[in-house]
């Protein structure tokens, strides 16, 4: 499975587009890692138990997206995004989607 | 009494924050010129057509990094709110943290010997948005296509 966030991949061709494919995933940051993120707060800099946290959550949704894909007989996605939102106190959902499209030499 | 103590304890952890939290940021851009310089060999761009002279694998890669103010630079952030104007203390975190998220994507493209990273997009996310009274926490996240050089 090709995952890119161009619109065309060189040397291959779009034989048929087969429409939005999507991810999601939402965490909530637990209360171990936010006792030790109130303490980092003081001398401020990376937290890294949040960066963790949300690059885990962003392989998920990624994985999610290409799962559909696959379920469609895609075997690119195209145009790929990615984005964040805060949707509860102390939670971010992490949204990702692209276009499923099959490719031939 | 009582008021003492507390405006102690706050003065104890703005010489804690101010101290660490400079040194902190001081070796931290030091390490993002030397990577930056390192890294230099691998570009990235915002454009968003791949060159057409050269066949490329693509694949997605991609960096974050979650950083918040210390508790010195939240407190001067704050007197600073009241009478607008520039807060720089804000604008070194986010510069710091977007050049660390930019080296950690071209790192993930170094290891797999790409050439270029193509359509870099970057996000900012507030992670405490709604909650009252917390230092802010902020995750910058940089995206794009790395393009590997494909031997015919």
């Amino acid at each position: 499975m090709i995952v890119s966030n161009l619109e065309l991949i060189f040397g291959k061709r779009i034989n048929k587009h087969l429409g939005v494919v999507q991810g999601s995933s939402v965490r909530a940051k637990h209360a171990g890692r936010d006792i030790m993120a109130g303490l980092k707060n003081l001398v401020g800099g990376e937290l890294k138990g949040y960066t963790e946290l949300l690059q885990e959550s962003r392989e998920e949704a990624t994985d999610r997206m290409i799962e559909q894909a696959r379920s469609l007989g895609a075997n690119a996605v195209l145009n790929v995004r990615y984005s964040t939102s805060s949707v509860a106190a102390g939670a971010a959902e992490i949204y990702v989607y692209g276009t499923a499209v099959l490719l031939s030499e | 009494m009582d008021i003492l103590i507390t405006l102690g304890i706050i003065i104890i952890l703005l010489l804690v924050g101010f101290v660490f939290g400079t040194m902190a940021e001081k070796r931290h851009y030091k390490n993002i010129i030397e990577e930056e310089k390192r890294l230099n060999k691998i570009p990235a761009m915002s454009c968003r057509m791949p060159p057409e002279t050269q066949a490329y694998d693509q694949v997605l890669v991609m960096g974050n990094i979650v950083v918040a103010n210390d508790y010195f630079k939240f407190f001067t952030a704050a007197l600073k709110n009241f009478f607008g104007g520039r807060l720089n203390t804000f604008e070194s975190l986010l510069d710091r943290g977007r050049r660390e998220a930019v080296i950690r994507m071209k790192k993930q493209a170094e290891s797999m010997d790409a050439e270029l990273i193509f359509n870099v997009k970057y996000i900012t996310a507030n992670l405490n948005a709604g909650e009252e009274g917390k230092i802010g926490s902020i995750e910058l996240f940089a995206y794009g296509t790395a393009m590997i050089r494909v031997n015919t």
